[in-house]
């Protein structure tokens, strides 16, 4: 159902107007009026094995406007999808999707009501016309507001027309930009090897001050926890146009092991931007349950599981993206351990340990969970 | 030298009169101030009104009257006028003129007054604080109106007859006219709030009211039909104190113990009577005078601790729920209304019963605290709220279940009235002022188990009128968001605002006709669960008296 190739604005547009003239002839023939939504949740994904992602089933819901607890929430959907259009048509900046709740808030004439409360009402909307007319949020101009930094021997061409050189970025690395289009975030130049993805700023900010980039000849980037689509974008540009290896660095403990296969095989929420986002040549590198005794990892790093962690670990384990016998092995592990252990706290061994022995090591012997 | 002080003493030693104890402690009876003493003129007069008519199974009519005098300060004239039976023109006199004069004393059944005090306090006072006489008419359909003007004696507690007279007058009825010094106020604690409450727990009777500005107040009948009568019943033995029982002993007609036992108290044959004796290591057979003060003793643990069955509770006179219902209706005209009849209970061998009127919305549109409605054998209680146990179970209640809110420790908030009304042979009450009941934990709980019932009907009316008003209110949104709708729709399409509107206002026109709008199932209101940590000291258990009252 994605398109490769970006679709242009009017293409879009098109189909945002025919969405407006099915609930018309809904009125006019008296019925019901109705939107058919694809349903993102877990009952309507699957997992595509050849593909190596998560992708949304045909399921739908309808959306009625004759339903008491419906009505707002349809009335709010054609809202979005109007604003879309004109953004689209006027041909304005790409808005945040935080801008655009603020361009739809206002009371609704004769009462006391607005016809949104919070922007949690308005962002799973945009989701929904994004699938309603098949198009990314990028494509509709709106941006999430990303997180991620990037450093490493790579040079790109900014929509700016800013020449951006990641090896120059100091302490604070490069950012990710909300667009990383190749018209937005042209990649000019890359000799790194491969690309190295880390859980959590701090792991990426001491490994930037080492320099380590340098030494291992890579490109690091963090998406500060659980990434936003703009990170996971670069990176599937990065394995298909760099064409070098990811390995993905997290916490030992099942929501490190989610934030890997959301990289890899994409999320089930958005699991239609999945074939645009997802990198399934990631490699999960660690931390691992066999990394504790290969590396010595001191006993104070250690943190017992606690209920939640267990729960968290049942239900991914029932996902079909973590059936490999290679983490079936790692959920067993993990549950005979009892115990958790941060990337971050790697640095009790010395703080060089991770960029000058744990990295190299693994990378080396290529010590991946499959 | 101690002998002489003991002499001289001596002297100083006299009795007192009752009326010169009262003289000195008006406030026991509810003088203590202007505005209390006017209020409990009018109210002595109003109840003795309703006990006479009731009593001659009379549907009374009342009327009442304040007149102000003029230049004199806080000076009133107060008649009080019934259709009662009127009284026999010999007993006027102590009627009106003699404290402690009365029928009800040492009567077991339930009535308003219950020391033959009130009435000839009233008189009292009128002439404590004017100097004048009381007026009194009484006619006993025989064609005689006896007019008398008397007032008290107070060395002697017996009445001064200043005038009296008999005319031609037809009917029955009585009147009494009195001039007392007092303030007449409106609002809390006033007199036309201890009418209307009156109006409201008597709805059998018909109330007029001329206040001291010449207005005049009806309060209609609500009920045609009076409340059961009481019967009058004997002592039961659990809870009677040892001095009492000592004193009917002596008292009562010499006879033997076991006979004297099965005559005088309710609930004990000659069976039980010669058991207790056996018990308590007494000669049945023994004369009551010869019973000596330790037999005396080990017969009254007996009595005790003896299984008898509760007393009988016919001595008792319920307004019942329906008529209380009525006359909230009458008096507050609210939207919902509802009332629970309680069976009766016992409290030291007392029987007694609980009844509660829940009125709710309509024109009852005060904002804060609920109104607390107090009665104690169908009078008002309109002082010391907070000391009463009927407002300490009202507070305990959990009013949150029933969808009023509430503050820890206080009456629950809202647009309602509370009825609530402690019917019984005597009532605790907690000082001689005759304003609150004592918190017996017996009492408690069944003002408690009342309450539950009749705020859970009223809980249950409340949430199914949310749900009424939150299905109208959901059915409106439809129409509320065509506009912004319509107005997405034409930013869509370009094509005409105004007739997509149009066109979808008589869509949801034609769909709502067919729509019912979630029918939702009754939520359920918990039942509270009685606190039955209470200890039960009262209720009989530990006495052997069964818990449900028998007859």
């Amino acid at each position: 159902m994605v398109k490769t190739e970006a679709q242009s604005g009017a293409e879009i547009a098109a189909r945002l107007q025919a969405l407006g003239n099915e609930v018309i002839a809904d009125i006019e023939l008296k019925k019901n009026p109705s939107m058919a939504i694809l349903t993102r949740a877990l009952n309507n994904v699957y997992f595509d094995e050849d593909a190596g992602l998560i992708k949304l089933g045909d399921k739908k819901q309808n959306r009625y406007y004759i339903n008491l607890n419906q009505a707002k929430k349809f009335m709010q959907t054609l809202l979005v999808a109007k604003q879309i259009k004109w953004l689209l048509e006027q041909q304005k900046p790409a808005l945040s999707i935080r801008q655009l709740y603020y361009t739809l808030k206002h009371s609704i004439e004769g009462s006391k009501e607005e016809t949104f409360d919070s922007q949690d009402e308005s962002d799973p909307l945009i989701e929904d016309v994004e699938v309603m007319v098949d198009a990314l949020r990028e494509e509709l101009r709106l941006i999430a507001t990303p997180k991620g930094v990037l450093a490493g021997p790579m040079v790109v061409l900014d929509q700016t027309g800013d020449m951006l050189d990641f090896t120059k970025m100091g302490s604070a690395g490069g950012a990710v930009p909300p667009s990383v289009e190749e018209n937005t975030f042209e990649i000019k130049e890359c000799s790194a090897d491969f690309v190295l993805v880390i859980e959590k700023f701090a792991v990426w900010n001491l490994l930037n001050q080492q320099k380590y980039w340098k030494d291992a000849n890579c490109l690091i980037m963090t998406g500060k926890g659980q990434p936003a689509r703009a990170e996971r974008r670069l990176l599937h540009r990065m394995q298909k146009e760099l064409k070098i290896p990811i390995y993905v660095f997290t916490d030992m403990d099942p929501w490190g092991y989610y934030i890997y296969s959301v990289y890899k095989q994409g999320s089930i929420n958005l699991a239609f931007f999945s074939e645009k986002a997802g990198s399934p040549k990631a490699n999960y590198l660690g931390f691992s349950t066999s990394d504790i005794k290969q590396f010595d990892i001191p006993r104070s790093a250690y943190i017992k599981l606690k209920d939640v962690d267990y729960k968290r670990l049942k239900e991914i384990e029932a996902y079909d993206w973590f059936k490999s016998p290679g983490w079936k092995k790692e959920f067993a592990a993990m549950k005979q351990f009892g115990y958790k252990v941060e990337q971050d706290s790697l640095v009790a061994k010395s703080i060089e340990f991770t960029a000058k022995e744990y990295l190299p090591t693994k990378i080396e012997n290529k010590q991946f969970i499959a | 030298m101690a002998v002489n002080v003991a002499e001289e003493m001596a002297k100083t030693h006299k009795a007192i009169s009752i009326a010169e104890f009262f003289e000195k402690n008006k406030h026991l009876l509810g003088y203590e101030n202007l505005q209390k003493s006017l209020l409990t003129v009018v109210r002595e007069g109003v109840d003795n009104s309703l006990d006479a008519c009731e009593e001659a199974r009379i549907l009374p009519d009342v009327y009442v009257e304040l007149q102000k005098k003029a230049n004199i300060e806080n000076r009133y004239k107060v008649i009080i006028e019934d259709n009662g039976p009127g009284i026999v023109k010999k007993n006027i006199p102590k009627i009106f003129g003699k404290l402690l004069y009365g029928s009800k004393f040492h009567r077991l059944r339930q009535s308003r007054g219950q020391q033959g005090i009130g009435i000839s306090a009233a008189v009292l006072y009128g002439q404590l604080t004017t100097g004048k006489s009381a007026k009194i008419y009484s006619r006993i359909n025989d064609d005689k109106t006896h007019i008398y003007e008397l007032h008290i004696d107070i060395q002697t507690n017996e009445p001064v007859i200043v005038s009296e007279d008999t005319v031609y007058g037809s009917g029955h009825g009585t009147r009494l006219e009195l001039e007392v010094k007092g303030r007449y106020v409106k609002g809390r604690q006033s007199i036309y709030e201890y009418i209307q409450e009156t109006a409201i727990m008597n709805p059998f009777a018909k109330i007029v009211f001329v206040d001291p500005d010449g207005e005049k107040f009806e309060f209609p009948r609500g009920v045609d039909e009076l409340p059961k009568e009481p019967r009058e019943i004997k002592p039961h033995a659990s809870g009677i104190e040892l001095g009492t029982l000592l004193k009917m002993m002596k008292g009562a007609k010499p006879k033997t113990i076991s006979g004297f036992l099965a005559a005088e108290f309710s609930r004990i044959s000659g069976e039980k009577a010669k058991e207790l004796c056996v018990l308590a290591n007494v000669d049945p057979k023994v004369s009551t005078m010869s019973l000596t003060r330790d037999e005396a003793e080990a017969l009254h643990e007996q009595m005790q601790k003896a299984k008898l069955q509760n007393p009988p509770t016919d001595c008792l006179s319920p307004i019942g729920a329906k008529p209380i219902e009525e006359g909230l209706k009458k008096e507050l005209v609210p939207e919902f209304v509802t009332a629970v009849s309680r069976s009766a209970a016992v409290y030291t061998g007392n029987p007694f019963l609980v009844e509660v009127g829940v009125a709710y919305g309509g024109n009852i549109d005060q904002e804060g605290p609920v109104h607390l409605m107090r009665y104690a054998n169908k009078v008002p209680l309109l002082y010391e709220q907070s000391a009463c146990a009927i407002t300490k179970a009202v507070i305990q209640t959990d009013w949150r279940r029933y969808k009023l809110s509430q503050s820890a420790g206080a009456l629950p908030v809202g647009p309602m009235a509370i009825t609530i009304h402690f019917a019984s042979v005597w009532v605790p009450y907690t000082s001689e002022g005759k304003e609150a009941i004592a918190a017996y934990p017996i009492i408690i709980k069944e003002v408690k188990l009342a309450i539950q019932e009749a705020a859970r009907r009223m809980g249950v009316y409340l949430s199914r009128k949310r749900r009424a008003n939150e299905a109208e209110e959901k059915k409106a949104l439809f129409y509320r968001y065509v506009a912004e709708t319509a107005g997405a729709l034409h930013d869509l399409t370009g094509k005409d605002k105004e007739k997509i509107a149009t066109q979808m206002s008589e869509l949801i026109n034609e769909k709502l006709k067919t729509m019912i709008v979630e029918e939702v199932e009754e939520e359920p209101v918990e039942q509270e669960e009685i606190d039955n940590e209470i200890p039960d000291e009262d209720n009989g258990e530990e006495n052997g008296v069964e818990k449900e009252s028998g007859e």
